[in-house]
C-alpha cells in the first residue's frame, strides 16, 4: 500500500470511528472553569503568553541566583557540584555537531528560559519561585550570556522582545507536519 | 547493489540456496520451503560427536516451585534486564536501556521497555491524577483514569523511539556496544487508551488552533508542543501497556501516544493538554530535542522517527561457535508507516538480500525480519537496510553523515548523546574466531 493509500486508509479508519462516536461520546468529562486551571497554567510562550506580573533585573536576580541556584550550578553560573556545565558560553555551532548547547550559543527564545526556570527550578523544590524571583534570575542569566545589560528590567512585556543570538538558526523539520 | 548474486569462497561450495554474498540463503527456507532450507543447510551442518545417552534431570523427578502471583522470568534469564546510566538516580536524567540482543519477537515486555526520566520517577495515586483540556476550547473538561477507562477503547501496537536513540552512532569511529547499548532506546507495546481526537471534540476545541501544549505530571513538568493535526491523526491518551496498566517508568497512569514521533512527545503521567495558536518553545523542544547541523543551523521539530533497522542477532556480545547455519534476524521499523522491505547483506553491503518479513506488519510498530546464514568461518561483515511503504529507504551511514554529520574525536561510550534520529545502518563484523564487532562499512 503507498503512503498516500495509507493515511487515506487511516483517515478513513479515524473518521469512521469518530463518526461511530460522533453521535454519542460519553461526555464524562468534568466541566472546571479557565481560572481554576490557573495553578497548572505555568507554560510561557514566546509571544508572551502565559507570562505572569512580575519583574526582575541581574543585580536582583544575582541575590537569587546565590541563595537558590548556586549551590547546584556554582558560583555565578560557572557549574557546581550538580550541574558541572557552565549556564553560559558554550563554542559556536559552527564547530561540531556535538558542541554543548547553551541559552548564549543556542536557546531561540528567552521566554524558555523564564519557563524552565519556573517549571523546574529549583531542581529539588520546583515551582517555589516568586514572579519576581523568576524575571530576576531569567534576566540574571541573559545578562550572564551577554544578552542584556545588568539593569534591565526584564517582565512580560520586554522579556518576548529579548532577542536570542541564535534565534533565526533553526530549521523545521517536517513543516507539512504542523 | 547486486541482488541475488551468488558468490561462494572458503572451500564451501556455493548453493543454488544462495542469494547474496558470504552464504546469505533464499528466505524461502524461513517460509515453509523446508526442502531448499534441507538442501541448503542440513546435511553439512551436522558435525561433531554423537550426543550423549538421555536422562532425567533432577528437576523432572521432583515437585515443581510455588505459583507465584506475578511471575518473573527464570532465574537462569537474570541477564537479560535493562542497563541503567543513572543507578542512584542523582539529580540528572535516568536511562534504562531494552536488551534487544537477548530478545525476539516484536513485543517488548513492559519489564524491559526502554525508559528515560528527566527527573525520576514520580509515585501518581492513579485517584487522584487529573487530566484538564483547556485553552482554546468551548469547555475546560477534566478527565480521570476512571472516566477515560469508561470510552470506547482503541488497541494498537506502536513502536516509542527517543530521539537520541543510537545518539553513539554519530561517533567518528564505531563505538563498542551491544544493541541494547546503541540502540536500546527503542522498544514496542500494544497500547490502549482513547483517542485524543475525542476528548478535544468534547471540548469543543477551536479548529483553528494548531498547537496543543502537553504536560506531564513529574516534578519537570515536562511540556512538549504537538500539532492538532497529529491529534487528529492518530493519537491516543494510552492507560494500557501489553494488556496491563502503564508501568510507573512509562508514564502510569496515562500518557500520550503519537505513533512514529519522537518520544519525548508522548509527554507521560499527562496532566494538561492546552490548546493554543502557538508553539511554547518548552525546554525540551527548543534545546534538548533540537539538533545541531554541520554548519552550525539547528532542526527544530523533528517529529517523525524515520525508517531504521539494525540486526540483534548476531549481534555484538554474542559469538558465533563455528561455522554453519545461523537465522539471522533483526527488528525494522517507521514512523512514516508500515516496513516494506528489508535488505540484509553478509559482505559489508557489496551485495544483498531480501528479508523474510514476520506478520503482521504493522504501521509505526517492529517488524522481525529474518535471514536464514550459512556462514563459512570467514570474516564477513552483517547490515540491514529498511524501506517503508512510504517509499523511503534507510540512508547509508556515509549518506547519512553527507547530510547530518559525525563527531571529530570518537565518543567515549555507548551513553553519549553527541546528536539524535541516526537512522542509517548498524554493521557488525564478524571475525573467523566468530566474536562480533561493531564496525562501520
Ligand atoms: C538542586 C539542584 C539545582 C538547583 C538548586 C537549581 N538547579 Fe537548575 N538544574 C539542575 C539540574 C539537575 C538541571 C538539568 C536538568 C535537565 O537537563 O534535565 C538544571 C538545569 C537548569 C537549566 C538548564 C541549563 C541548560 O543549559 O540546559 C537552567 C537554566 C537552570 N537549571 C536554572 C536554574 C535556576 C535559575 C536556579 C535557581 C532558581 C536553579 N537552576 C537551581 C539542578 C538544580
Amino acid at each position: 500500500m503507498s503512503m498516500r493509500n495509507v493515511l487515506i486508509a487511516t483517515a478513513a479508519a479515524v473518521l469512521a470511528l469518530g463518526a461511530a462516536y460522533a453521535a454519542e461520546t460519553p461526555n464524562l468529562g468534568q466541566p472546571i472553569a479557565e481560572a481554576d486551571v490557573a495553578a497548572w497554567d505555568i507554560a510561557a510562550l514566546p509571544s508572551g503568553v502565559g507570562l505572569p506580573v512580575g519583574s526582575g533585573n541581574a543585580v536582583e536576580g544575582a541575590k537569587v541566583y546565590a541563595a537558590k541556584c548556586a549551590a547546584c550550578h556554582g558560583d555565578e553560573g560557572k557549574g557546581g557540584p550538580i550541574v558541572r556545565a557552565p549556564l553560559f558560553g558554550g563554542p559556536p555551532l559552527t564547530e561540531g555537531i556535538d558542541v554543548r548547547k547553551t541559552i548564549g550559543n543556542f536557546w531561540g527564545h528567552a521566554t524558555t528560559l523564564f519557563d524552565f526556570t519556573r517549571r523546574a527550578m529549583p531542581f529539588n523544590q520546583p515551582r517555589t519561585l516568586t514572579a519576581d524571583e523568576i524575571y530576576a534570575t531569567t534576566a540574571y542569566l541573559l545578562y550572564l550570556n551577554k544578552i542584556i545589560g545588568e539593569n534591565d528590567v526584564i517582565d512580560a512585556k520586554t522579556l518576548p522582545q529579548v532577542k536570542m543570538p541564535n534565534r533565526d538558526n533553526f530549521i523545521i523539520r517536517f513543516p507539512d507536519k504542523i | 547493489m547486486s541482488q541475488g548474486k551468488r558468490r561462494s569462497r572458503g572451500g564451501i561450495p556455493s548453493s543454488a540456496d544462495d542469494v547474496a554474498g558470504n552464504g546469505l540463503l533464499n528466505r524461502r527456507a524461513l517460509l515453509g520451503g523446508g526442502l531448499a532450507f534441507a538442501s541448503a543447510a542440513s546435511a553439512a551442518t551436522v558435525t561433531g560427536a554423537a550426543a550423549e545417552p538421555l536422562k532425567d534431570a533432577p528437576w523432572s523427578l521432583e515437585t515443581g516451585a510455588v505459583t507465584p502471583v506475578l511471575q518473573t522470568p527464570s532465574r537462569f534469564e537474570k541477564n537479560v534486564v535493562r542497563t541503567l546510566s543513572n543507578p542512584n538516580n542523582e539529580m540528572r536524567t535516568s536511562h534504562a536501556r531494552t536488551p534487544h540482543h537477548l530478545l525476539d519477537g516484536t513485543v517488548t515486555p513492559n519489564s524491559l521497555h526502554f525508559t528515560i526520566n528527566h527527573s525520576g520517577i514520580p509515585d501518581i495515586d492513579p485517584a487522584q491524577h487529573k487530566l484538564v483540556i483547556h485553552g482554546m476550547v468551548k469547555q475546560p473538561l477534566v478527565f480521570t483514569l476512571d472516566t477515560l477507562s469508561r470510552y470506547p477503547l482503541v488497541t494498537r501496537m506502536a513502536f516509542l523511539e527517543c530521539g537520541g536513540n543510537s545518539g553513539a552512532m554519530f561517533s567518528n569511529e564505531p563505538v563498542q556496544a551491544t544493541a541494547q547499548g546503541l540502540h536500546g532506546l527503542v522498544s514496542n507495546a500494544e497500547w490502549t487508551g482513547v483517542p485524543l481526537s475525542i476528548l478535544l471534540d468534547e471540548a469543543g476545541v477551536d479548529r483553528s488552533a494548531k498547537w496543543l501544549i502537553a504536560e506531564g505530571a513529574d516534578s519537570l513538568a515536562l511540556h512538549r508542543s504537538v500539532p492538532v493535526k497529529k491529534a487528529y491523526e492518530d493519537a491516543l491518551v494510552a492507560i494500557y501497556q501489553n494488556g496491563e496498566r502503564l508501568m510507573p517508568g512509562n508514564g502510569y497512569p496515562m500518557r500520550l501516544l503519537l505513533p512514529g514521533y519522537q518520544g519525548n512527545m508522548n509527554v507521560k503521567f499527562l496532566r494538561r493538554i492546552k490548546v493554543v495558536n502557538e508553539p511554547a518553545m518548552s525546554y525540551y523542544e527548543a534545546r534538548t530535542y533540537s539538533q545541531i547541523l554541520p554548519g552550525g543551523k539547528a532542526y527544530r521539530f523533528h517529529f517523525l522517527q524515520e525508517v531504521k533497522s539494525f540486526i540483534t542477532n548476531p549481534s555484538f556480545g554474542q559469538a558465533l561457535k563455528g561455522p554453519g547455519y545461523y537465522g539471522i534476524s533483526g527488528i525494522a521499523y517507521s514512523g512514516n508507516g508500515r516496513i516494506a522491505k528489508v535488505m540484509v547483506s553478509a559482505d559489508g553491503g557489496t551485495s544483498w538480500a531480501e528479508a523474510a518479513l514476520q506478520e503482521p506488519v504493522l504501521p509505526k510498530a517492529f517488524t522481525r525480519f529474518r535471514m536464514p546464514w550459512r556462514w563459512d568461518g570467514q570474516p564477513v561483515v552483517l547490515q540491514s537496510r529498511a524501506s517503508d511503504d512510504a517509499g523511503n529507504t534507510q540512508p547509508t551511514r556515509a549518506e547519512f553523515v553527507a547530510v547530518r554529520g559525525q563527531t571529530k574525536k570518537p565518543v567515549a561510550s555507548a551513553n553519549a548523546f553527541p546528536n539524535q534520529h541516526y537512522n542509517g545502518p548498524t554493521s557488525w563484523g564478524v571475525a573467523s574466531d566468530g566474536s562480533i564487532k561493531h564496525v562501520y562499512a
